[in-house]
């Protein structure tokens, strides 16, 4: 069941479908001249990298983690607070997102040494509660943390709206398809390359022998360890693989955002949209991963609008606007994700690249 | 080492654990009075957490079945009760006793009528087409957590709701100088008599013996003629009754309650069962007073510590016990 | 008519075939034996009859009912009763325990409790102690009292020799013996020595299926074919 190197026509449209959503990113700053579609496009970038993290964990050795949002916040804050406490220097961009991966590191490590061995549903109840821990922690540490209301700070010069990067003839800032050559859309690049490197690397991970040494553990674990693979060596390193790049997918986009704080970096919701993404778009594709958080970012951005719109137009009309009520979107989610799981287990990336399979 | 191992083991094992703690405490607090409060809170708290968790903790012994959603029922619990003692605060605030127990009572009642029918409809619609999946299994039992949390919202709202307590059971015991508040005994009280009634039906009854040995070895319990499939369902029911009487008690207990008390709740019931060790009661009871104790006694002497406390305990018994305190035989 | 057959049955465990043909039939009365090499298929055949796996397509009659689809507890209600390789014994419960959830009603019938004590000592012995402290051999005993507690029609058991001295393997053929009296027994086996001094009826299963069947007799006579099927394990 190698569903990656299978070349049916579902294989080729999923393909298709990703390739679409990259031109989109990569153009996205020319494409959608607003400033909240940027904001998408960006988060659209850092989602993708982690989900794609953590469909290495769920999607290809079969564990489920709910530690995933703490490690990206473990990055967000490490350049959150080295870029507060050191200045806006790219000094300090390294230090913060060496100091979340070594955090990030030391904790998965110890998460997966304790609790690995044992059954896999322990091991999602214990990263639940750790990452619990991880939450009140940064809403109690204040002064460290800036507590509910989180840090703001400034990201490096370079990523000032207001640095110019090409001039034109008047000394203002040049235009390019009507688009100011500034420090914003240098910002956004840093997130698109960064994102697109970290990815590049997974799928180069996936495709490699590890990747099949984790797809025979997550068939058949007894088989894999008789065969001699030391299945919890290797979920270990995965998980800290995994713990890595969601930090440094967490640095990103802090240094984006310029501000970090329990509800953009550590919160729950952030890690329910992580499992939201992930199913819908298809476990154990790094393609599902792609096109899920693609979509459900999106949805996030534009589809409660939508809701609040059509909630208002149907006003007059009894339960309509309740159920359409933007406030019940998670609700909604809820249930198409608990179909989903149910009829779709391979999410959309993995029903389509399923179909027209030459057999 | 041997020889203390062994001294302990005759003195009762792993169930000192809670009577050595106190005994710390007991030194490290110094004042008496205040001790004992603790270890009164501790120990009521610990029981409305025992009711939360048993009935994870069976379900999972009995079928392997983890599940995500339970803490759904200690919030739906909590809410339904404080809507029903809202709804007859008539009688609460009446001088009669009576009136005041009819109150609690149909307050319990709703709560764990809605745990049995929630119980049976999660167990048969959402559990049962995934039974052997874990991983799908965690899925949509997170899922229906999500679910029912937005429901929680939609019909309650967001802001905190007061749960008014009846006139018989507000204030406190005053004994010398140690002051008691007399919820939290009947809140112990309650939960050792369910406590109780579960263990005796667990040990001396027919179901009760089917239920053990369905947690240690479900296939022979099938292969001599037993339907596990449908004791489960019961068994289920009957956790997520409990959950909610957990719920119920809790909400009197903190008197405010936010819809966010599920989530948080979960983390403490997930906690207790894995000290405990996953499809025991007696381990669950150990681990919900371990759990109950620890959060008052170090809340009182070091603050800032309360909130990792239950963390530190259990990373702590996991390095020494990797399967939980008191796991049941497999 | 026989008590038991099987017709065809194909098993799958995950995606391995492990039974790829199995007929077979059990007649009424006396000790049945299946022997065959270590994977051939010995215990699938029996948790196949027992419904704790599916075979498909196939089917299992017992007394002429197809039993294939039905459920594993409805099984064990025809007086079919199991003794698994791993003997299935609660360990967190006493001896008693063990024995009076093996009853139908609740009850003991005092008869029957008696030929227990007087088969196996040891279980009187040790009526009240938790079962994970006995003995592998006295597990087994109580493995097996536990299986003709009741009146059985059928009881299937797989290898119950295994691991066992010497000494407590002659009492359970003694104890198999007079069983047979009343019951069928379907014994799977590794003990050659021991399934011959027992069985009456036998067949020989290899790579999931039949490769011989016929009377202890001829077959223990017959030491070419036992070399040719049992190789490995005579």
């Amino acid at each position: 069941m190698n569903a990656l190197s299978q070349t049916t026509s579902g294989t080729k449209a999923v393909k298709a479908a990703v390739l679409l959503i990259f031109a989109l990113l990569l153009f996205a700053p020319f494409l959608f001249q607003d400033v909240r579609a940027l904001e998408v496009a960006a988060r659209v970038c850092v989602f993708i990298v982690l989900v794609a993290s953590y469909d290495l964990l769920i999607g290809y050795t079969g564990i489920v983690s709910f530690a995933h949002t703490m490690f990206f916040g473990f990055g967000a804050y490490g350049a959150a607070i080295s870029l507060k406490q050191m200045g806006p220097g790219w000094d300090a961009v390294v230090v913060g997102a060496l100091a979340g991966m070594g955090v990030s590191l030391i904790v998965a490590v110890a998460i997966g040494l304790l609790s690995l061995r044992v059954k896999a549903i322990f091991f999602a109840m214990i990263t639940l509660a750790t990452a619990s821990v991880a939450l009140v922690l940064a809403s109690q540490l204040s002064d460290f943390t800036g507590g509910e209301d989180g840090i703001t700070y400034r990201a490096p010069a370079l990523f000032k709206t207001a640095t110019k990067l090409m001039l034109d003839e008047n000394g203002k800032v040049l235009r390019v398809f009507g688009v100011k050559i500034n420090g914003k859309l240098a910002a956004y690049y840093f997130v698109f390359f960064s994102c697109l490197a970290l990815f590049v690397v997974m799928l180069r991970m996936v495709g490699s022998p590890l990747g099949t040494v984790l797809k025979a553990i997550r068939e058949n674990e007894a088989r894999a360890e008789a065969i001699g693979y030391r299945v919890v060596s290797y979920r270990t390193f995965v998980f800290c693989i995994a713990a890595l790049v969601a930090s440094l997918a967490g640095t990103i986009y802090a240094i984006w955002l310029k501000y970090t704080g329990p509800d953009t970096a550590l919160s729950f919701a952030i890690m329910i949209d992580i499992l939201l993404m992930v199913v819908i778009g298809g476990m154990g594709t790094m393609w599902g991963a792609v096109i899920g958080a693609t979509m459900l970012v999106l949805a996030q951005y534009y589809l409660r609008d939508l809701m609040g719109a059509a909630a208002k137009a149907t006003v007059d009309i009894p339960i309509l606007p309740h159920v359409l009520d933007p406030d019940r979107w998670l609700f909604w989610l809820g249930i198409i994700f608990i179909l989903l799981v149910y009829f779709f287990p391979k999410g959309i990336a993995g029903t389509v690249m399923a179909k027209g399979a030459p057999r | 080492m041997q020889q203390i191992n062994d001294f302990a083991g005759r003195l009762g094992g792993v169930y000192l654990l809670p009577v050595v703690v106190a005994a710390l405490a007991f030194v490290m607090i110094g004042a008496p009075s205040s001790w004992v409060t603790l270890t009164v809170a501790g120990l009521a708290m610990g029981m409305m957490i025992f009711l939360m968790a048993s009935g994870l903790s069976l379900v999972f012994g009995l079928m392997d079945v983890l599940n995500f959603g339970h803490s759904a029922f200690v919030s739906f619990g909590a809410f339904i009760a404080a809507s029903v003692l809202a709804w007859l605060s008539g009688w609460l605030e009446a001088d009669a006793v009576s009136l005041n127990i009819a109150a609690l009572f149909l307050a319990f009642g709703a709560a764990i009528l809605f745990g049995l029918v929630a119980g049976w409809f999660f167990e048969t619609v959402i559990v049962k087409p995934v039974y052997k999946d874990h991983l799908r299994q965690i899925l949509i039992t997170m899922g229906a957590l999500i679910v029912a949390e937005q429901m929680i919202l939609a019909i309650w709202g967001g802001t905190p709701v007061s749960v008014p307590r009846p006139e018989f059971l507000e204030g406190s015991l005053l004994i010398g100088d140690i002051t008691i508040e007399i919820y939290r005994i009947f809140a112990f009280l309650l939960g050792l008599g369910v406590y109780a009634a579960l263990y005796l039906t667990l040990n001396r009854t027919r179901i009760g013996l089917l239920i053990r040995a369905g947690v240690e070895n479900r296939e022979m319990v099938e292969a001599l003629g037993f339907r596990v499939d449908r004791l489960f369902v019961a068994v289920f029911m009957l956790g997520s009754a409990l959950a909610a009487l957990g719920g119920a008690m809790w909400a009197g207990y903190e008197t405010l309650i936010t819809p966010a008390l599920g989530a948080e709740m979960m983390i403490v019931v997930f906690i207790v069962v894995i000290i405990g060790g996953l499809g025991s009661i007696q381990g669950t009871l150990l681990g919900a007073i371990m759990v109950g104790l620890m959060a008052n006694y170090i809340g009182y002497l070091a603050p800032k510590l309360a909130l990792a406390s239950n963390m530190i305990l259990m990373v702590a018994i996991l390095l020494w016990r990797p399967n939980g305190l008191k796991p049941a035989v497999k | 008519m026989s008590l038991l057959s099987l017709n065809s049955m194909k098993t799958n465990i995950g995606q391995y075939a492990v039974l790829h043909d199995v007929t077979l039939e059990v007649p009424e009365g006396g000790v049945f034996v299946l022997l065959g090499r270590n994977g051939a298929g010995k215990t699938t055949t029996l948790r196949s009859i027992m419904g704790l796996w599916q075979p498909s397509p196939g089917s299992v009659l017992f007394n002429g009912q197809d039993i294939t689809a039905m459920h594993t507890a409805d099984i064990a209600r025809l007086d079919i009763a199991f003794v698994p390789e791993n003997m299935g014994v609660f360990g967190g419960l006493t001896v008693e325990e063990n024995l009076i959830l093996a009853t139908a009603k609740g009850r003991f019938d005092p008869a029957r409790l008696k030929r227990i004590y007087e088969l196996f000592p040891a279980l009187e012995t040790f009526w009240t102690k938790q079962a994970w402290a006995l003995s592998g051999g006295q597990k087994q005993m109580l493995a097996v009292a536990r299986a003709i507690i009741e009146p059985r029609a059928l009881i299937l058991i797989d290898e119950p020799t295994k691991g066992l001295a010497p000494a407590i393997v002659d009492a359970m053929a003694d104890a198999f013996r007079e069983i047979a009296q009343t019951t069928t027994i379907l014994l799977v086996e590794q003990n050659f020595e021991f399934a011959k001094s027992l069985g009456r009826d036998m067949a020989v299963i290899d790579d999931g299926r039949i490769a011989h069947s016929g009377t202890m007799a001829d077959f223990a006579a017959d030491t070419a074919l036992q070399d040719r099927l049992l190789s490995l394990s005579a």
